[in-house]
């Protein structure tokens, strides 16, 4: 049963994040046409076997911008969920170690604090001060991934610095900075994969949102969310425009969903034992 | 008890002075002279003097700051660098159309999760539990503004049931009103319901596989007596934290939504202004939305300890 | 509230008179266009928007612009000028009544002159009123104004939006409520979603054949197809999304009127930033480019190619298209010559409208098919203004300029392309002082030839000016001679 449950979710979220990774990693090497050359004449053309996801308005290979734009979309999600566990990690490994001291509320209060900002009016507001580019975006990403991996890290930590051999390791003279890295950090890796998938997936959308309204990476640099924001004229005109980009986006997000929820339900102990 | 609201009452205090400093020094370093944005490429350099003068855009940083801040205590707003017109009725009308399709989202949303949920709680493993989450990672999956654009296409365009946007306002009627909404709300609630239905099936599972559960079914109750009589109940507590994350969230983060329909709503409020660097309307709005999540989440925080004394030494 | 209540149960009682069926035309339309003015004050914002709304609907001035771009006369009836050309006797109409009741005199002209000539105006347009030296009151119809230097283009420059009469009175309330003199009133306006005007019975001229307006602000593009296309609107000016045209031709329930502009699209080239200060690398982009490329991919068809900063329907216009024609190997000659034979690399900011954004990506593209790269970033207008046309902080950028006659920019070496020739600012200033139509024609051509070969900027297309109406609505203006939706004429077919 819980077999049948594994592969149901988790392969197929193993498959289609494969997929898309590997198209990102191909184009960096070779796409099917240059997505920075235009061609007026053929703007538009319907899917055929030349141009299997068809033409865009400039008369660019769809197929070709979608792999690249994989590329934007997974560069900018993957390095702004790095930053929130690179930040948001030891802040929650603090926070858990002197838990209720002057440390630990700082730090959970300005977590409250970014959480109770809406955080896409922020990042047009840092695109608006810094300029839009996908470097801003993933800035603009990154900083509300900071306070959910603070959280989950101090909640996590919490409940086992109440273990034993933490106390043994205590009397055993280490410190709380040694104890957090050797035996605490090892014992959350398994939660924040889990959530760094999910985390992950969130990025993928957030992007596509900002380049759709126009605050992402900047052209000639492809991107899923400003394909779809260019495309939305001539929908009734040339539906594909809409439809690949679209479908792009659903299936990362659907695969980033579909393998952490597989990973979750393998990784954590928890429902582990709860099964067997 | 007392003590605990007294702190947390002083922290919430602090959050919103913090709120407001950041956002202030956010955009005082924003680039873009709102006087030249209103003026155009022909004016003069004594003419945009002259306006900025009167838009108050002279005096120290702190001065600025202090007469903003001051002017919020006393619920005074400030008046808009371009519509020259007080922000805090110009808040007001668009509250009339976001905090509404918030609602609206909000409702339509519970009343597909709730149900879904439920259901597939109470068949879990079978063929209608592998749907109804199938479903639900789609629907999470999906980005709402492409949903919106195809219903767009399909309802608006092809079979003309609803207008493709707009707002008539709620003087025109208030099931006219409500018609305009809907397609904006069904797009904000389908990832919002999938998350629920989610939340629901899944905190229903957890206190099925509690004690006094078990007690009861062990006192007979059936599992369908147990579920609805025992479990429904204490599964409510994290899906209504969740439902009161879900609408501070919506209020400010109809934006993108608001904009494929030309809602006149707070978010595209806030764009536009940003764009005419129209500042104290972006200030205020941005303030507000900041203000009522801090207070949400300090009542939700207060009924929980009230709730459950364990709570109050956690935190 | 209440009086939007009641503007309301006007608009409902209208529509329920509509759907019974009475035997009339429609007498009430709703126009919707792409963006919301700030304010509804014409002389105290460059926003076209203002403009689009309210000029020749709710204000007039002395003159007014007919739909050929021909100066008529407005509030002033008929005028004298004197022999030195400096100074100008207007007589205004008997019996004008602005919306409040009172009545229009020379007072109020010599009110809203000296007003947009003040030294704290907050006229966007100052310029066109610095020349004048005093504004005298004759008679209560009679006002007559001094010149410091005679000005051929005077009576064109009253004819403006920012050059409307305005009365002391309603001054202080004008920018949420405008009252003028024309045949609508203003009644409403709900902040982003629309502006009602309605009939003014009073009128002194001709009186309007509708008897209720509402401008709809839909930024939107799709958002604007899908309001057209569901009926929500009965007219849409300025149309934003060119690809859409075809497939109103293609409905009969529409009409699509594709009218001309005073925008010159340009691809503006900073004249002093290396190495664009050098004509070669200018003369090589203009060749680099193909501007039927752009006009296709960017606007679908939709557009006239021009040579140089003049509008092409004008009687003065010169086409100089032949100076730049798509040759990229020229191009690449030319940047040889220059010293640039591997290319060079620049910046390429670009505004937010379609063209600029569109044509950008297209003009990106076309300048790397000759080694130069281009870094492309989006802007908001506010960005733009700040960084390109106040900082000079860029090296090309795409911006349509939409002001009527406005070549003289080039006689301005401050201005953002910072083009700065002692000959062609000589030039300028001999037209500024000439007043013979023929003299003044000849200086045109030679400053739109000096431009052109100088290669200042690379000159794109002529802006086009779509509007789609229903097929019943007649009298619209189809062409956009200034920033106007002139409803004054419109009524619908029965």
């Amino acid at each position: 049963m819980s077999l049948l449950f594994h592969s149901r979710t988790l392969l197929p979220g193993a498959v289609l994040t494969l997929l898309f990774t590997a198209a990102a990693l191909i184009s960096l090497v070779w796409v099917p046409y240059d997505t920075t050359v235009v061609d007026i004449a053929n703007r538009m053309k319907p899917p055929s076997w030349l141009h299997p996801f068809g033409t865009d308005q400039f008369g660019r290979d769809i197929l070709s911008m979608i792999m690249v734009g994989a590329r934007t979309s997974i560069a900018v999600a993957l390095v702004a969920v790095g930053i929130g566990m690179a930040v948001g990690v030891p802040l929650g490994l603090a926070a858990a170690a002197r838990k209720g001291g002057l440390m630990d509320e700082i730090i959970m209060r300005a977590n409250d604090l970014v959480f109770a900002f809406p955080s896409l009016l922020i990042a047009v507001m840092i695109t608006a001060v810094f300029g839009a580019s996908a470097l801003n975006a993933i800035i603009a990403i990154g900083i509300f991934n900071i306070p959910v991996f603070a959280r989950l890290t101090r909640g996590a930590a919490l409940s086992l610095w109440n273990r034993e051999y933490i106390l043994a390791a205590r009397v055993a003279g280490k410190g709380s900075a040694r104890i957090s890295l050797e035996h605490i950090l090892p014992n959350v890796a398994n939660l924040l994969i889990v959530q760094g998938t999910i985390q992950f997936s969130l990025g993928i959308l957030a992007e596509a949102g900002l380049s759709y309204v126009g605050l992402g990476a900047q052209p000639p640099t492809a991107s899923w969310g400003r394909m779809l924001a260019d495309s939305q004229t001539m929908i009734s005109l040339a539906p594909h425009l809409a439809l690949f980009p679209g479908l792009a986006i659903l299936l990362t997000v659907l695969g980033l969903n579909l393998l952490g929820d597989g990973l979750r339900d393998s990784l954590d102990p928890k429902l582990r034992r709860a099964r067997t | 008890m007392l003590q605990y609201f007294l702190k947390r009452l002083l922290s919430l205090g602090l959050s919103l002075v913090a709120a407001s400093v950041v956002i202030f020094l956010a955009l005082e370093v924003v680039p873009g002279d709102p006087a030249s944005y209103m003026l155009g490429l022909n004016a003069q350099e004594d003419t945009l003097a002259a306006l900025r003068q009167e838009l108050g855009l002279g005096g120290s940083l702190f001065e600025r700051y202090a007469t903003w801040a001051g002017g919020l205590l006393v619920g005074d707003f400030g008046t808009s660098y371009t519509y020259r017109t007080p922000v805090a009725g110009m808040i007001a009308d668009r509250l009339w159309v976001s905090l509404p399709l918030a609602l609206y989202a909000l409702v339509l949303s519970t009343l597909i999760a709730f149900p879904a949920g439920i259901w597939a709680a109470s068949r879990r493993g079978s063929h209608a539990d592998g749907a109804v989450m199938g479903v639900t990672q789609l629907g999470i999956a999906i980005p709402n503004f492409w949903f919106a654009m195809l219903m767009v296409l399909v309802f608006a365009i092809n079979l003309r049931w609803f207008s493709a946007g707009g707002f008539p306002g709620w003087d025109a009627g208030f099931f006219v009103a409500l018609k305009a909404l809907t397609l904006p709300a069904i797009a904000l609630a389908l990832p919002q319901a999938s998350i629920l239905t989610r939340v629901m099936r899944s905190s229903l599972l957890d206190t099925l596989g509690e004690d006094f559960i078990r007690t009861a079914r062990a006192k007979g109750l059936s599992k369908g007596q147990a579920l609805w009589r025992h479990a429904v109940r204490n599964a409510l507590i994290p899906v209504l934290t969740i439902l009161g994350l879900q609408f501070s969230f919506l209020l400010a983060g109809a934006i993108i939504i608001e904009n494929v329909f030309f809602l006149p709503g707070l978010g595209r409020l806030v764009f536009q202004s940003i764009s005419a660097r129209d500042l104290i309307v972006v200030e205020s709005v941005v303030m507000l939305l900041v203000f009522a999540v801090i207070v949400v989440n300090f009542t939700v925080d207060m009924a929980y300890a009230w709730v459950d004394p364990r709570l109050r030494r956690r935190r | 509230m209440r009086l939007r209540k009641f503007g309301l149960g006007l608009v409902s009682a209208l529509a329920l008179a509509a759907s019974m069926g009475v035997a009339h035309a429609k007498s009430d339309i709703v126009v919707a266009m792409q963006l919301e003015p700030p304010h509804l004050d014409p002389t105290g914002a460059a926003a076209g928007a203002i403009d689009s709304v309210l000029y020749s609907n709710v204000f007039e001035g002395l003159t007014r612009f007919g739909p050929d771009g021909s100066v008529n006369p407005g509030l002033a009836e008929s005028w004298e000028i004197s022999e030195d050309g400096k100074t100008y006797t207007f007589k205004l109409h008997e019996g004008v009544k602005f919306h409040d009741g009172s009545d229009l005199t020379a007072d109020d002209v010599k009110f809203s002159l000296d007003r947009a000539r003040a030294d704290d105006s907050q006229n966007a347009q100052k310029a066109l009123f610095t020349g004048i030296e005093t504004v005298e009151v004759v008679d209560p119809l009679t006002v007559k104004v001094t010149l410091k230097e005679p000005n051929g283009s005077f009576l064109f420059n009253m004819a403006w939006g920012d050059a409307v009469i305005v009365a002391p009175e309603s001054i202080g309330d004008i920018k949420s409520k405008p009252i003028g003199t024309g045949a609508f009133k203003f009644t409403n306006w709900v902040q982003g979603d629309r502006i009602d005007l309605e009939k003014n019975a009073d009128y002194w001229g001709e009186p309007a054949k509708l008897d209720k307006v509402t401008f709809k602000f839909i930024s939107d593009p799709t958002a604007a197809f899908a309001a057209v296309m569901a009926e929500d609107v009965n007219a849409f000016v300025g149309f934003p999304a060119p690809e859409n045209l075809p497939q109103f031709e293609a409905d009969s329930r529409f009409q699509v009127l594709v009218g001309s502009t005073e925008g010159e699209t340009i691809l503006a080239a900073n004249n002093k930033l290396p190495p664009l200060d050098n004509i070669k690398v200018r003369e090589a982009i203009a060749h680099a480019v193909d501007r039927q490329a752009i006009i296709d991919g960017a606007m679908f068809g939709y557009g006239t190619p021009i040579g140089t900063h003049f509008a092409p329907h004008s009687p003065d216009y010169v086409d100089l298209t032949a100076n730049s024609q798509y040759d990229p190997e020229l191009a690449k000659k030319l940047l040889a010559e220059a010293g640039y034979a591997e290319g060079f690399t620049t910046t390429l900011k670009l505004p937010p409208p379609s063209y600029a954004r569109r044509g950008g990506e297209i003009i990106a593209a076309q300048l790397r098919a000759v080694g130069i790269e281009t870094e492309i970033s989006n802007l908001e207008w506010a960005q733009w203004l700040e960084q390109v046309f106040k900082g000079k902080d860029f090296g090309l950028t795409i911006v349509s300029h939409t002001e009527p006659m406005d070549i003289g920019i080039y006689a301005r070496p401050d201005y953002y392309f910072q083009y700065d020739n002692a000959d062609f600012q000589k030039l300028f200033a001999d037209l500024t002082a000439e007043d013979d139509p023929e003299k003044r024609s000849v200086l045109l051509k030679q400053a739109q030839e000096m431009i052109s070969k100088d290669y200042v900027n690379t000159y794109l297309f002529q802006l086009a000016f779509p509007t789609i109406a229903d097929a019943k609505i007649k009298g619209l203006w189809e062409n956009q001679p200034t920033q106007a939706t002139d409803l004054t004429a419109v009524y619908w077919e029965d």
